[in-house]
């Protein structure tokens, strides 16, 4: 089962170090990390793979979130099938 | 990989545009809850309902913070009560309601449908009780749903029901005078009523349906008005072609979220119903798609070309996105839920004649109108006749939710709350159709139904 994480707001110092932190203690491995920044706003996109999860989904759903709001940056997960669903054929 | 744009895009669609699962709608059929009494018909109900339906408000959840797509609404429909009723002795059918309701409360869904009685060609006694119980059953209960379908393009019209109705919305008013006639909110009157439509107030689960289903309806106006803010001033090829991206995109969460939540609650797939549904939300009105498209005000000349090209796109769009469509699906306009159609009554740009003309090119029909609480029984007959006469010639499902508000006038606003919104009151024909509606009898099926 993956997922994709997604960052967007202001670029500064420790995004990646403080989510994947959580991550981590979550068991969840990152597959793939890339970042741009589109209409003057940083966005990260982070793929992450979630079949050793030790915690359930949206309990990991609102500590990212947390997260997000505590660093000032809009983070949110979510299953990568909706993303598949609505752009791949 | 998924591009990082495409990613973008969807979250914007979630989190700028409005764009949701509507509802999650889980049909029942109760057909193997009849009983000779009624007691023990409706603790049949109530078990089987809270049974299947245990865990659907639960799955519902987990798929909208898993997949991060608003779920709003987790429904139930039923098969129409009448069915079921009247195989008791019984002479009163609120009791059912309220069963509905309790059962709809246990399992915390926001709508249970079905109070129904299909009375296309004619009445059984069951369906002469129900239609008789649904004033009082809508203005006790909160949670149920009530539906009456009084012609097909197979039978015609069944003139009688379509009198009788008018004088059940009148009632159904005055028993909820205090909140501007709410329990006529909760009640559709159809021609051609699909017997998989996942939205209310006209949900029923049919009688050709499978035990236990999920139909989903999706959302999505204003995904479709953002989109069509892209193409300023292009041509109607691209209009059409981009609106049909849209829909298919949209469509393709439907499809997701169906299987999934079906998947989950063992439970057969149903139908994804294509409708674009609004909600109140700034943002989130089908009237402004047409206004995107060029049209100064929804209402004013070019409203039903302009409704005729959206509906069709979304539809070919959607198909294609998934495996089994249904129900409605085509384009809502509920006035009162739609901020766009409100202020275009508001502005006098949109008339209830305008609204007839626009039901003959989308789904559904004359929804969510408020008219003067002094509108006779006939008149509101007469409204019916005509929506019922556009559903049966053009082979379509046309409805009326129409709300004579108790000491309400042209120009009034009537609070509904939620997601019923809130409407403006829309000015009726004074002339009197008395006499033609008092006829009764049915209107003979069109030519055009002899299809063998």
């Amino acid at each position: 089962m993956r997922a994709i994480v997604t960052v967007i707001g202001k670029d500064k110092v420790g995004i990646i170090a403080s989510l994947s932190n959580i991550l981590a203690n979550c068991n969840v491995n990152i597959l793939d990390i890339s970042q741009t920044t589109m209409q003057d706003v940083f966005t990260m996109i982070m793929l992450v793979d979630i079949s050793g999860l030790s915690i359930s989904f949206s309990d990991l759903a609102v500590q990212l979130e947390k997260k997000g709001i505590e660093i000032g940056l809009s983070v949110s997960i979510q299953h990568e099938d909706i993303f598949n669903s609505m752009h791949q054929i | 990989m998924i591009r990082p744009f495409e990613i973008i895009e969807t979250i914007k669609m979630i989190q700028e545009e409005n764009l949701d699962i509507r509802t999650i709608t889980m049909g029942i059929s109760l057909r193997d809850c009849c009983s000779h009494d009624g007691n023990i018909a409706r603790q049949k109900i109530y078990d089987k309902i809270t049974r299947l339906a245990a865990n659907l408000v639960k799955v519902g959840e987990d798929i909208e913070k898993e997949y991060g797509i608003p779920i709003i609404n987790k429904r139930i429909s039923v098969t129409p009560i009448s069915l079921i009723a009247e195989s008791s002795d019984e002479e009163d059918y609120v009791k059912f309601a309220q069963t509905m309701d309790k059962a709809a409360d246990a399992v915390g869904v926001n709508f249970i449908g079905g109070f129904s009685a299909l009375v296309h060609k004619g009445y059984t006694n069951g369906d002469k009780k129900l239609i008789q119980s649904i004033p009082e059953a809508l203005s006790i209960t909160k949670k149920v749903c009530s539906s009456v379908n009084l012609a097909t393009t197979k039978t015609g019209i069944n003139m009688d029901a379509v009198r009788e109705m008018g004088q059940i919305i009148k009632k159904s008013a005055h028993l909820t005078s205090d909140s501007g006639g709410l329990a006529c909110a909760k009640l559709v009157v159809f021609a051609n009523a699909p017997e998989d439509n996942p939205f209310m107030a006209g949900a029923f689960h049919g009688i050709g349906e499978p035990e236990c289903v999920i139909n989903v309806g999706v959302s999505g106006p204003g995904t479709v008005k953002c989109a069509l803010a892209k193409v300023k001033g292009a041509d109607f090829e691209t209009v059409s072609e981009t609106i049909k991206k849209t829909a298919f995109k949209i469509t393709r969460i439907g499809q997701l979220v169906a299987r999934e939540a079906s998947n989950r609650l063992g439970v057969s797939f149903g139908i994804v119903d294509l409708s674009l549904a609004p909600t109140p939300a700034i943002g989130d009105s089908v009237a402004y798609i047409l206004e995107e498209m060029g049209l100064e005000k929804c209402g004013t000349h070019g409203t039903t070309a302009a409704l005729a090209l959206l509906n069709d796109a979304v539809k070919k769009g959607g198909t294609m996105a998934s495996s089994f469509v249904g129900g409605l699906s085509g384009a809502f306009i509920p006035v009162s839920e739609d901020a766009g159609m409100i202020g275009a009554v508001v502005d006098g740009a949109l008339s209830i004649e305008k609204l007839e003309a626009m039901t003959c090119v989308c789904s559904v029909g004359l929804d969510m109108i408020v008219v003067p609480g002094d509108t006779s029984a006939e008149t509101i007959s007469a409204i019916i006749a005509d929506e019922a006469a556009i559903g049966v010639v053009n082979n379509k499902t046309t409805a009326v939710r129409i709300i004579p508000a108790p000491g309400k006038k042209v120009g009034d606003m009537v609070e509904f709350g939620g997601l019923l919104g809130s409407g403006p009151v829309m000015k009726v024909n004074q002339f009197s159709s008395k006499e033609f509606i008092d006829r009764g009898g049915r209107i003979p099926a069109p030519l055009h139904s002899l299809r063998n």
